[in-house]
């Protein structure tokens, strides 16, 4: 388990970057908090720095929009999911990212 | 509609083969393309790629899936030579011909050289895989001190990659300030410092005389008598639309495949995307975009317009690309005109790090960042919805 950061320092909307051996992105989508790679699986961009509408993640470099929830891409250039990461909020609000157990997603599920 | 013709296997031609697929188009579908390998993608060529970051297999445009789901017909490694309107006939180098009933024209644009400069060793221009392989080769011998001609996005990345390999390079620019035409003085003027901070030689200001050499090159003459000793020379002094197959066709050509909005051609049955299309609306003003993102969405677009038979779609997207310079990601959307005003908006242009607006009457026509991705996406996505369709 990571600590990522406290639920203060990610408010509605925004995104955050957790280095990890690969950095990992966490976003708050509407209350909801989701850790995916960092990194797009098109090219290299980094998803931290996307536009984030709903539970959806467009990458800022050629669209490629993820799904928070599967790390499913939805549009081209991406055809290869991100893997996504259980996040955990504790009593106190320190948001923790569990890298260890990415849930891996066999290539090609796409 | 029962057969499509595609000529060009690149984004655009990919791109389009997929859109056509994607709206229901279940007839015969050729790609032609006269290189001889399946579709890839280009802007990796001038980054990763040159450095080593990235192999040919990271640079596929379609994974297996798709070609299974596509069920492309290809004819690759063979030039189309010629396109018969009445018929709808692709007339193809090896003597056969390809009749459909709608063609689409992608075949993108080939990269200007000087004159004299055919058959010499040494001297490269970066457009295809076989273009990257033999400079990559050329750059990776010895330790070569590099001239590298035009200092537009394509030269400034390979003199990028040129210092992060370690070569002395020099970068040799006709205008007082590369790329001025697209960022206008401001911008641009930061753009150029980047060289000079990264240890590469900008001269500017001077055009090129000629390249000297017998057999091999050895340095680039200056117009003003500088001479920039040279073991490796790149042209970057931009690209040409691949037309020369279509002359006599019928087809207008003016600089590129002019069509409408909907990138249909005046003929029946005809369309143009990517590079190779000028785009001409109805006020008579035109344009053609170049840039990647332009090549990857207009095929759409022209998919529905050839299925529908008639121009039911617009394509309306502000230009963007990006470039990476020595650790730097820039990006740019809409149009900039000179006078504009330079508003920046977060960070600092002399830091190489920010996000700027240009401006004129009040009203924003581009935008432009380096290394702020997401203030960047922000003000794209106002240009956007303010897009005029040319
Ligand atoms: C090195 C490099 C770096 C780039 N970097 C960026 C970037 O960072 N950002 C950005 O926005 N854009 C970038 N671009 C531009 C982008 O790659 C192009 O806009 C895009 O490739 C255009 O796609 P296209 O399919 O229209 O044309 P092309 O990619 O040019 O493809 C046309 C294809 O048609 C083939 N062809 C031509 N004539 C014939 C014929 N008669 N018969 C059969 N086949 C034919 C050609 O060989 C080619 O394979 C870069 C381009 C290059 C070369
Ligand atoms: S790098 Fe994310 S879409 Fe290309």
């Amino acid at each position: 388990m990571i600590y990522a950061c406290h639920l203060d320092d990610l408010p509605q909307g925004e995104s955050l970057r957790v280095m990890a051996d690969d950095p990992i992105a966490l976003f708050n989508a509407d209350g909801e908090i989701y850790a995916v790679d960092d990194t797009c699986t098109h090219q290299n961009a980094s998803l931290s720095e996307g536009w984030l509408e709903g539970c959806h993640i467009e990458c800022p470099l050629h669209e490629a929009s993820f799904d928070l929830r599967t790390g499913q891409p939805t549009c081209l250039p991406a055809k290869r999911p991100v893997r996504t990461y259980p996040v955990t909020v504790d009593d106190d609000g320190g948001v923790y990212v569990d890298a260890t157990v990415s849930e891996r997603i066999t290539e090609g599920a796409a | 509609m029962r057969a499509v013709a595609v000529v060009g296997a690149s984004l655009a031609g990919v791109e389009t083969a997929r859109a056509l697929r994607e709206q229901g188009f279940d007839g015969r579908l050729t790609v032609v393309g006269d290189e001889d390998r399946l579709p890839y993608d280009r802007p990796p060529l001038s980054k990763e790629y040159l450095l080593g970051k990235a192999e040919t297999d990271d640079l596929a445009l379609l994974d297996g899936d798709d070609e299974d789901r596509l069920g492309i017909d290809w004819r690759l490694g063979v030039r189309a030579t010629g396109l018969d309107l009445r018929r709808r006939a692709v007339e193809l180098a090896d003597g056969t011909e390809i009749t459909a009933d709608a063609v689409v024209v992608a075949t993108g644009a080939a990269p200007n050289r000087l004159p004299g400069t055919a058959g010499l060793e040494g001297v490269h221009v970066l457009r295809s895989l076989t273009d990257a392989d033999a400079l990559r080769a050329d750059l990776a011998a010895g330790s070569p001190r590099v001239a590298v001609i035009g200092g537009s996005f394509i030269g400034a990345e390979i003199a990028s990659a040129c210092s992060v390999l370690g070569l002395e390079t020099t970068v040799v620019e006709a205008l007082d300030t590369p790329m001025e035409p697209v960022l206008g003085p401001r911008v641009a003027r930061v753009a150029a410092g980047l060289h000079g901070d990264n240890g590469v030689r900008l001269l500017r200001g001077v055009p090129v005389s000629g390249i000297r050499g017998i057999g091999r090159v050895t340095g680039v003459d200056l117009a003003d008598g500088t001479v920039v000793p040279a073991d490796v020379v790149v042209m970057g002094i931009g690209a040409k639309p691949a037309t020369a197959w279509l002359e006599g066709s019928g087809l207008e050509l003016d600089d590129g495949v002019v069509c409408d909005t909907g990138l249909l051609t005046a003929a029946g049955g005809v369309a143009a995307v990517g590079d190779v299309a000028r785009l001409r609306g109805a006020d008579g003003t035109s344009t053609r975009p170049e840039h990647w993102t332009a090549a990857a969405q207009q095929p759409a677009v022209a998919a529905a317009n050839l299925l529908a038979g008639t121009a039911l779609q617009e394509y309306r997207r502000a230009p963007y690309f990006w470039s990476d310079q020595y650790g730097v990601r820039l990006q740019f959307a809409g149009r900039a005109a000179p006078g504009d005003e330079v508003r920046v908006v977060e960070g600092a242009l002399e830091e190489y790090a920010f996000a700027a607006v240009y401006e004129r009457d009040g009203a924003v026509t581009a935008a432009a960042a380096m290394d702020r991705p997401r203030s960047f996406t922000r003000l794209r996505r106002g240009i956007g919805r303010a897009a005029a369709p040319v």
